[in-house]
């Protein structure tokens, strides 16, 4: 079987995306509990699990050019590789809104400790969940899984708009905390795109196996048409 | 779509008994290059030779079905083949000039043609033939040594000279790089697109990188089914989309390397 190589180094990249999907998925909800705990500590070590984040990414467009190169994949392959060239990206991406957060605790460090808004924790959980069943989608090859994630983005989303309305109440209860507000409203945001790269993931997916590139984002018209 | 520079319907070419092309229906683009591709033995060169009634050589061959080309069927009888062939010309696997001087080489197809200018018409038609197959500057200081003193590469681009001399309005070409060196199969696949913005071109090639890289649309031939020995196309598209999402799973299979 000629392609026998080709297929043992398609499936070796599908697990290193695994290995970075596992790395972006601990460092979202590290970067959410560092914050929760204002842990100085831990958010520094979400900025160097950054770095071994973007230094796996590159391997993984490392090794798919030089298989485009050797190899001269073709059709279900050669959109295969493509993809796994754009999911790991979206992947660095996600990382990068986790460093964000760190960041975020280092900086709140001056302000006076409080309780962390409910949603944003619930948010991490809900993103990095969806992320894990897009990834198992992606190396799985499963279209319907595909096809159906996006749509939990919606909770996402209405996570957010539910953390935003708890901080402008926050604010306008105590204009004092519209420092700390702010910052969280960012970490919120960070979460609200996370997941929104998750649909990206998802479109790459159908387009691995299907040839077709979709928009994936399902808008509030569409969903009501559906449910009539 | 393009405009068509030939039209082939129903085709079937036998040799003696055996059926070795079936049922092609294929329409081959004006000033675009179309690749041939598919396993050995599945009739890519038999096809491309119908196209320009190459195969009637060829002792025992049949043709049925029609090819229109510039509106007539190239097999109804009171079609001359070799007009056909003039106007639809072939470039071979193998480098085949002839043992004479590369001016001749070029000369020759206008003289049998009856080619009846001056010596300085015949220069400049010779020079702009050899400048079409990009050839000119490397043999204008050597015009009357042999076509065989040239390399490989070179000797297949004075073919293809010569094959432009005649001014075809179609080139078929059969495995033309194939027995040359990767720069000078550059060269050729360069040349080729040059040339499609005065002719269409054909071309039967082994090598799927080569059609992905040269062609505009490509043409997938398979067996008829298991058992059966008779090649046919299966799948013709545009190139990209044959080696990024084709649609028959056979052409998958093939073009990803499953095939076999």
């Amino acid at each position: 079987m000629p392609r026998k190589l080709l297929d043992q180094e398609l499936q070796r990249l599908k697990d290193e995306i695994l290995v970075l999907g596992v790395m972006v998925e601990r460092s979202v909800l590290d970067a959410v509990e560092a914050l929760r705990n204002r842990d100085h500590k831990m958010a520094l070590r979400i900025l160097e699990l950054d770095q071994k984040i973007n230094a796996q990414r590159f391997a993984i467009e490392k090794d798919a050019i030089a298989l485009i190169a050797t190899q001269q994949p073709m059709a279900r392959d050669l959109r295969l590789l493509t993809a796994i060239l754009a999911v790991s990206a979206e992947l660095e991406r996600i990382g990068d809104y986790a460093k964000g957060i760190a960041q975020i605790t280092l900086r709140m460090n001056e302000l006076p400790s409080s309780p962390l808004i409910g949603g944003i924790p619930r948010m991490a959980q809900k993103a990095t969940d969806m992320l894990h069943r897009a990834l198992s989608a992606f190396v799985n090859e499963d279209t319907a899984i595909a096809q159906a994630l996006p749509r939990e983005d919606d909770e996402v989303d209405a996570l957010y708009l539910l953390v935003q309305q708890q901080l402008l109440h926050l604010i306008q209860q105590n204009p004092q905390s519209a420092e700390r507000a702010n910052w969280l409203l960012w970490a919120a945001h960070n979460l609200e795109r996370a997941a929104d790269r998750v649909t990206n993931i998802c479109e790459r997916t159908i387009y691995a196996v299907t040839g077709e590139m979709v928009e994936m984002d399902v808008s509030w018209d569409e969903l009501k048409e559906e449910n009539q | 779509m393009d405009p068509i520079a030939l039209e082939i319907r129903n085709l079937r070419v036998y040799y003696d008994d055996f059926l070795a092309i079936k049922d092609v229906n294929l329409s081959i683009p004006k000033n675009q290059i179309t690749a041939i591709i598919g396993p050995s033995g599945v009739g890519k060169s038999t096809l491309l030779r119908a196209m320009n009634r190459m195969n009637e050589l060829v002792p025992g061959c049949r043709t049925e079905g029609e090819i229109f080309f510039d509106g007539v069927n190239i097999y109804d009888p009171k079609v001359d083949p070799v007009e056909v062939r003039r106007r639809i010309g072939m470039v071979f696997q193998k480098p085949n000039p002839f043992p004479k001087s590369i001016y001749e080489n070029v000369a020759w197809g206008l003289r049998i043609n009856g080619f009846r200018g001056s010596r300085s018409q015949m220069d400049e038609m010779v020079e702009q033939a050899l400048r079409a197959a990009a050839l000119w500057d490397e043999v204008k200081d050597k015009l009357h040594q042999s076509g065989l003193s040239l390399s490989g590469g070179q000797q297949q681009r004075l073919c293809i000279a010569r094959a432009v001399a005649l001014q075809p309005e179609i080139i078929l070409l059969d495995e033309p790089a194939s027995a040359l060196d990767p720069i000078a199969t550059l060269k050729i696949e360069e040349l080729m697109r040059e040339l499609k913005k005065d002719y269409t071109l054909v071309i039967v090639t082994h090598n799927m990188q080569q059609a992905a890289r040269v062609s505009d649309y490509t043409a997938m031939m398979m067996l008829t089914s298991q058992g059966e020995r008779s090649g046919t196309v299966i799948e013709f598209d545009r190139t990209k989309t044959i080696f990024t999402n084709p649609r028959d799973k056979r052409t998958e299979d093939y073009v990803t390397g499953r095939f076999g």
